[in-house]
């Protein structure tokens, strides 16, 4: 054994894959990777892998499943780099496995302190990586940087008082040599922000709070001098994009607090529900758009922003961002400067009859008691859209014909505690609020309470060019591929490939479990394979050898 | 923590072969070694290592205020005590057995093991034991051999102990040296990682993770030992004790 420690030490450390700036920026230039939550910084969800199409999708067949030790939906998406996959158990356990065969390298769990009170779930949704350090934000508001070779911690930081309702569950995003997360908590009246941190060392690079102070400007959105600022949410619970030409990272900000009770946050309430352009160095705010001031209904703007050219020249400079809206709105902005540049409903809207030249919402409040369209889930929610640049097509999963009736109710703010302002009910005697994302077996409400759909949309004219209908809503996220593949899936467990163009059924498999995260795809050796979570699995496919 | 580590080194503790301490006994060695890794991370911050840093609370006693069976004792561990800074714990039952195993049997495992010097500890860990050149600690050092920076929070001082004396009995199987040969001739040294019917997962020298298919290797072998002395005979008692106190002082994050 003398020999083998001579060989170590002749050995130069390091030699695993180094994942650099440059590569994240050029991710697309090796799809048989993933090296970002939505694969690349424009975060279309769309794969350049080509060796499953159309014709062999049927023959696809279940390669391996990683089972979780965790009961939590699975919401994560896996990084694969040269090989190695990179997944989240939840709550926090970060693990590597061998991407062809899933079987584990190491795992490194956090466990997360007992303060933490997420709203919605002990979940969470990836890692980010750079260089070999792997960067895990958690539960109990901490960010962790993880060595990607031995699954050891480096360092962290504590970002956020759990004990007050911060909380994070999203993938955070790398943009040169920092490491930028925002944090959960917009139904415990937390104070939301985004803030970077260096990735060698986890110091604190800048801090952007979503709810302007006092002299700063957008303050003045919250009216009144009262401090419902202070307790305002616009939490950020998602991972943003990244323009390198622009240089500009974009998030989506969710709702103000308390949730369904304006009247005690007069104003439009920046930036809650907008989405934002930093400057990854600085934090400084490029520009904003807000999709619903003032929020009556929770219609959080924590969707991907997608960023596409989709050649609008004559409207503005070429450079878009898609966003269909939880509030049943899909957007075309400018992303050089956040200027409106078209948006129309994708699915039923009532709250609004429209949108005015400049974006803004043309309110239409329905009575006390009516039902108000989409409903407090909204008409779309945190599931990956995708677009493809051989279609133009953007794909958005929906749901339609959900309603919910709002009840505002005076709410006192106190720390740690729920900060709702009333509760919204059901239009259907009995009926679920928000159908259960992991109730019952039966599907007893559906089509009474709303169905689900992947929408797809031409958004240079607005036009629904096909709509794939499901008999259960849908909480999964979309993958298109160079070969006009469309993967996603359904709280009713199916997985699907639909023709990206037509929007036809071309294969489906049942996992047996709700599909709560975006399909990605990635290869190894040649061989492309498709992964998706269902229930407490993922399951990896690949064409029959 | 790593689960998957801590069932192979239940696995080996409980084989009795590979291990002269296992017990005969009310306890099993495997579940107060488990219990103490539990200890350092759910129990240390609060009652500290020798368990005594609350005024009339000395876990080490043996006497419990508020237990007397064990099945108290797992009582206060899912509840907590009201009224007291003693919180519930959602422990599952093979969790509950290893702490309470090792509450019974921590005087045993902290007792007899002199600390010495940290400072000193370092030294010997950097210099003349030279164990830096294989192992990581705070990001520094090569990944191949297991990282260290949180030894002092996972293992006892009695567990360290032994591994000093007996490295080859204290090395988990899963951590051994394994020697790969590919089908095209390729030698490859590793530390194993993880091992079914069909793969195995190695961390090779140069620090690349791979998997590989046992079908498609010429050669597989595990090695049965690694090149390391019992530093019982390399070090003098005191430096032995240096050693400890150093890797005891390893807690890893704050």
């Amino acid at each position: 054994m003398a020999r083998f420690a001579l060989l170590l030490l002749l050995a130069p450390f390091g030699l695993s894959a180094q994942v650099s700036f440059e590569r994240l920026l050029n991710a697309e230039e090796e799809p048989h990777n993933w090296l970002t939550y939505s694969g690349t910084y424009a975060s279309t969800r769309y794969s350049l892998l080509d060796r499953i199409t159309p014709a062999n999708v049927g023959e696809l067949e279940l390669k391996w499943v990683f089972q979780a030790q965790s009961l939590e939906k699975f919401e994560s998406s896996p990084l694969v780099v040269d090989g190695i996959m990179y997944l989240t158990e939840a709550p926090n356990t970060a693990v590597a496995l061998d991407a062809a065969r899933g079987r584990v390298f190491w795992d490194y769990r956090h466990n997360p302190s007992n303060l933490s009170r997420p709203c919605c779930g002990r979940v969470n949704r990836g890692l980010a990586m750079l260089g070999d350090t792997l960067f895990m934000a958690t539960l109990d508001a901490q960010l962790i940087a993880i060595d990607a070779v031995n699954g050891q911690p480096v360092w962290r930081n504590a970002v956020a008082d759990p004990s007050a309702g911060y909380a994070m569950t999203l993938a955070p995003l790398v943009v040169k040599d920092k490491v930028i997360i925002g944090v959960a908590g917009g139904e415990f009246g937390i104070r939301g922000f985004i803030s970077a941190y260096d990735a060698e060392t986890g110091e604190e690079a800048w801090k952007f709070y979503t709810i302007p102070g006092p002299g700063e400007p957008g303050h003045e959105t919250w009216e009144g001098d009262t401090d419902a600022w202070q307790h305002g949410g616009a939490s950020v619970w998602l991972t943003g994009s990244y323009d390198p030409d622009l240089d500009q990272t974009y998030w989506g900000i969710g709702n103000p607090g308390p949730d369904w009770n304006p009247a005690q946050r007069p104003g439009d309430n920046l930036y809650s529900d907008a989405v934002v352009a930093l400057d990854p160095d600085t934090g400084e705010l490029q520009w904003y758009f807000q999709f619903t001031p003032n929020d009556d209904y929770d219609y959080d703007a924590v969707q991907i922003p997608v960023l596409a050219d989709i050649g609008l020249e004559t409207f503005s400079s070429g450079r878009q961002m898609l966003w269909a809206n939880r509030n049943g709105f899909f957007y075309v902005l400018d992303r050089t400067n956040g200027e409106f540049v078209r948006g129309e409903p994708f699915t039923d809207v009532n709250w609004a009859s429209g949108l005015s030249e400049s974006g803004r919402p043309i309110e239409t409040p329905q009575p006390p008691g009516e039902t108000t369209y989409p409903g407090v889930q909204g008409a779309t929610n945190w599931y990956s859209p995708s677009y493809s640049p051989r279609t133009g097509l953007f794909y958005v999963p929906a749901w339609e014909n959900y309603g919910s009736i709002f009840w505002p109710e005076e709410q006192e703010y106190q720390e740690g505690l729920r900060f709702l302002g009333g509760i919204p009910g059901t239009p259907i005697p009995g009926g679920p609020n928000i159908p259960s994302l992991r109730g019952s077996r039966i599907n007893n409400w559906t089509e009474a309470v709303g169905t689900g759909a992947v929408i797809a949309i031409d958004p240079v004219t607005g036009e629904h060019r096909w709509k794939y209908e499901m008999t259960d809503v849908t909480t999964s996220g979309i993958l298109t591929t160079a070969t006009d593949l469309l993967f996603t899936g359904g709280r009713e467990g199916y997985f699907h490939a639909l023709n990206a163009v037509t929007g036809d059924l071309l294969w489906r498999t049942n996992l047996g479990g709700d599909i709560a995260n975006g399909p990605i795809s990635y290869a190894v050796d040649g061989t492309q394979y498709v992964a998706v979570a269902a229930g407490n699995g993922l399951f990896v496919f690949g064409l029959r050898n | 923590m790593r689960r998957l580590l801590f069932g192979v080194l239940a696995t080996l503790f409980a084989s009795g072969q590979l291990m002269a301490q296992a017990h005969v006994g009310q306890y099993e060695q495997a579940d107060i070694a488990y219990g103490s890794t539990l200890y350092a991370t759910y129990c240390v911050v609060c009652h500290g290592e020798s368990g005594d840093l609350f005024p009339g609370v000395n876990l080490r006693s043996g006497v419990f205020r508020h237990a007397a069976s064990d099945r108290d004792l797992r009582g206060i561990l899912l509840d907590g005590i009201p009224g007291t800074t003693m919180v519930p714990g959602a422990y599952e039952d093979a969790e509950l057995v290893a702490l309470v195993a090792y509450l019974r049997n921590m005087d045993t495992e902290i007792g007899g093991v002199a600390l010495g010097d940290a400072t000193r500890g370092q030294e010997l860990f950097q210099g003349r034991g030279d164990c830096g050149s294989c192992h990581r600690v705070a990001g520094q050092g090569p990944r191949f051999a297991p990282d260290l920076s949180a030894i002092g929070a996972i293992r006892s001082a009695a567990v360290l102990s032994r591994a000093l004396e007996d490295p080859h009995g204290s090395t988990l199987p899963m951590n051994r040296a394994v020697r790969v040969v590919t089908a095209d001739g390729t030698v490859i040294n590793g530390r194993r990682l993880n091992e079914d019917t069909y793969t195995v997962q190695l961390i090779a020298a140069d620090e690349r993770l791979l998997s590989l298919d046992k079908a498609d290797l010429r050669e597989y072998t595990i090695l049965t030992a690694w090149d390391l002395p019992s530093y019982a005979d390399v070090f003098s008692e005191e430096e032995v004790a240096d050693l400890l106190a150093y890797l005891r002082s390893l807690k890893g994050m704050n």
